[in-house]
């Protein structure tokens, strides 16, 4: 298959390892990968933030670069979610037909990593190999608003070596929640204080996801209390071969 | 796109005037009793509701068909309340329509004072909060006594409730035991749940049986044949709804259905969604007055205070599908944490974040769309399918649209609001963004210490407060790919 990257700009410049990894597992599956330079950001931080004026013509670039791409996948369930749930809305409200019907015709072709792999190419192992101890925490967004489902615990389970442990209280947010971490704070840390002591309890190595947003949250605070616990893209699991361990 | 109405604002709904959530809630995040009664407390109702709800095979279809009838009424509400008016005055009951807080309470007042009375009771009801009648009438000379034993405690103790289905979530035993002792004159009482119980029961017993009016909301309404319906768990309600000569209810104009038939939704709904019960213990209905059997005389005021302005909000009238279960409030992790007195509202959690800045007016409310992490777990619960993410993120976009339509040379110039202004240039073009993805990496080297930053300055403060940030790392991931593409 010929699928067109969205690399995100928060995993372009803070987490480039995300997009390597995705780039390398995919053509390893077969698959040809592109990039369009292009790109930038999808808008969701605008858009969530209320900035919504100043993320339509970030809606209509995004249309522009990847109108004619067969699928478009992106490690990151929130940026899609925001392409595929708020498009919608935001071309509404920019009051521009032309922009609905792109979106519409784009919205069934994005596609987040893990249920690309799972749902639309029906693969579940991917050959991958990590002898580490892991725990999966299911970010919002791609539990309630992409509704991925088990796809990224079916792939992890199928991954040699892997030790999965369950995350207790799993589906609790992390309290990242974008401008909402910075905007409120002090909520923002105690929700994460109740995640971090599940991701400790777990005793894993790695605590995945699949989204670097919330894993920068949640590991930007277990860094800082040096717990021992490092927090890794799904895609970079996935990607690891016997070879590379 | 700067459609945003200035309103006629129903502030009455507000505790605290323009509430600012993020400064709240620091004190009740700092209460580690409050942190300890809330968790505790949501957490076992939320997986009461749970397992009630996986019982049912086809919850998905009630759902939907709950947001389908709440739809249809509110597309219809006009000729639906008109069927609703004359179904109540042709079963002996008077009907009086009320555009905002004031007028509903003056209506209730005088026809208190029409029969002389100095006392009423009353059945928990989030509208009497709302229009703020226990004020209303305290000024008149007339004495509310609170029934429901949860709003009985906050009434004693002076607040305001915390959670809409039980208004004293953020209080223990103990806690309760001391309000009882201190303003009902009891000199021995141990925290045992039977004995609280008790007590109120005796204080409350002689009202029910000395007081003429009785005062109290509404769960639903039916257009077609008039007949208003209670839903609780105590009983105390019940007492109300039959022992005075005079009954007054007080509804809200969402919070009709069209046909009697709709109930065998809606009460599967509601008690599932609010108390985990498969059933609330009673569940009152009645149509205008019987000759001979309960009050004689029922006046319904249907109020609006501010619901039409919702209603023209196409994005926004969802939200009057809400049928107060309070699912959203237990399921919410902000809320579970905060408790809801950091709302500054009536209405607290996810349905008080979307309902009070619609009822109040963006201006008056900013802060609230935005004391959530859209985590979605509330539009997951709800059982009329209210998309709370969607209409919060709708009204964040109001609350700037407002700010930088009529906030002036200062809203400009707002941190925030440049801060974003500039980010949309930065990525609206290819070359611009490249160039800041180079200049950040530069410009981070002075922050940064093995690979992260422990302080960043301005409004990235409240990020490294608490957590390290990674720094940019030397090549971008299209960096790497013109350099892969190239060899
Ligand atoms: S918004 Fe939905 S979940 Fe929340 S109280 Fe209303 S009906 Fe219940």
């Amino acid at each position: 298959m010929h699928i067109s990257l969205f690399i995100t700009c928060f995993n372009d410049t803070l987490f480039p390892q995300a997009g390597r990894a995705t780039v390398q597992l995919l053509e390893r599956l077969g698959h040809t990968v592109e990039f369009r330079r292009e790109q930038t950001c999808c808008g969701q931080m605008h858009f969530n933030t209320g900035y919504q004026r100043e993320a339509i013509p970030l809606v209509q670039r995004f249309v522009d670069v990847f109108r004619d791409a067969e699928v478009i996948v992106a490690p990151s369930a929130s940026c899609v979610g925001m392409v595929r749930d708020l498009y919608p809305m935001a071309a509404q409200l920019a009051g521009d037909p032309a922009l609905i019907r792109e979106v519409e015709s784009l919205r069934p072709r994005v596609f987040e990593l893990t249920e690309f792999l799972v749902k639309q190419l029906q693969v579940e192992d991917v050959g991958a190999y990590f002898p580490h101890r892991v725990t999966y925490h299911p970010t919002c967004h791609s539990l309630r608003v992409l509704r991925v489902g088990d796809a990224p615990l079916r792939l992890l389970r199928a991954v040699r070596g892997l030790d999965l442990v369950t995350l207790p209280d799993a589906e609790q947010c992390c309290g990242f929640g974008g401008t909402f971490a910075i905007k409120n704070a002090d909520t923002s840390m105690a929700m994460l204080g109740d995640k971090l002591r599940a991701v400790r309890e777990t005793r894993a190595e790695v605590c995945v996801a699949a989204d670097n947003s919330c894993l920068m949250h949640i590991g930007g605070a277990l860094h800082r209390q040096r717990a021992g616990v490092r927090t890794m893209h799904i895609a970079e699991i996935l990607a690891t071969t016997e070879g590379d361990a | 796109m700067s459609d945003h109405k200035k309103k006629p604002t129903p502030t009455s709904v507000l505790i605290e005037l323009e509430p600012k959530f993020e400064q709240n809630a620091p004190a009740a995040l700092a209460n580690t009793q409050l942190r300890r009664n809330m968790g505790k407390a949501t957490q076992t109702i939320r997986a009461k509701r749970a397992n009630v709800v996986s019982e049912l095979s086809d919850w998905e279809e009630l759902r939907e068909a709950g947001r389908a009838i709440k739809a249809f009424t509110l597309e219809h509400l006009d000729e639906q309340l008109i069927q609703l008016e004359a179904a109540v005055q042709k079963a002996g009951g008077h009907v009086h329509w009320a555009q905002d807080a004031a007028e509903a309470n003056r209506i209730i007042t005088g026809l208190v004072q029409a029969h002389e009375a100095r006392e009423v009771i009353k059945i928990k009801s989030l509208t009497t909060d709302e229009i703020k009648l226990n004020a209303a009438l305290a000024d008149a000379g007339i004495t509310a006594v609170e029934t429901d034993l949860a709003e009985l405690i906050i009434q004693l103790a002076g607040e305001h409730s915390s959670h809409i289905l039980v208004p004293a979530i953020h209080k223990n035993r103990a806690e309760i035991r001391e309000i009882f002792m201190r303003t009902l004159g009891v000199r021995e009482l141990s925290d045992q749940p039977k004995e609280l119980a008790a007590v109120a029961r005796t204080h409350l017993r002689r009202k029910f049986l000395s007081t003429k009016v009785a005062i109290s909301g509404a769960n639903f309404a039916v257009a077609e044949t008039g007949t208003v319906c209670i839903v609780e768990s105590e009983g105390n309600g019940r007492m109300c709804l039959t022992l005075p000569q005079v009954l007054i209810s007080v509804m809200g104009i969402e919070k009709l259905i069209p046909t009697f038939r709709d109930f065998e939704v809606f009460l599967q709904l509601l008690p599932r969604s609010s108390t985990g019960e498969r059933m609330n213990p009673y569940t009152s209905l009645w149509t205008g007055v019987t000759p001979g059997d309960g009050p004689q005389e029922f006046h319904l005021v249907l109020l609006d205070n501010g619901r039409t302005d919702v209603l023209a909000d196409q994005i926004g009238r969802q939200t009057l599908n809400c049928i107060r279960c309070s699912a959203c409030l237990n399921i919410c992790p902000v809320y579970e944490r905060t408790g809801g007195h950091a709302y500054g509202s009536v209405y607290p959690g996810p349905i008080g974040a979307i309902l009070t800045p619609q009822l109040v007016g963006v201006e008056h409310a900013g802060s609230l769309p935005y004391a959530s992490s859209l985590c979605g777990a509330c539009y997951e619960v709800c059982p009329v399918k209210i998309n709370i993410p969607e209409v919060l993120i709708h009204l964040r976009g109001e609350v700037v649209r407002q700010k930088q339509d009529e906030g002036g040379i200062r809203a400009a110039l707002d941190p925030e609001n440049v801060a974003f202004k500039t980010l949309a240039k930065v990525f609206s073009s290819r070359t611009a963004y490249e160039r800041a993805q180079s200049l950040g990496k530069v410009g981070q080297w002075p922050l940064q210490h093995e690979g992260y930053i422990k302080s960043l300055p301005g409004l990235l403060g409240g990020w490294t407060a608490t957590r390290d940030m990674p720094t940019i790392p030397e090549q971008t991931f299209r960096e790497w790919w013109e350099e892969r593409t190239k060899a």
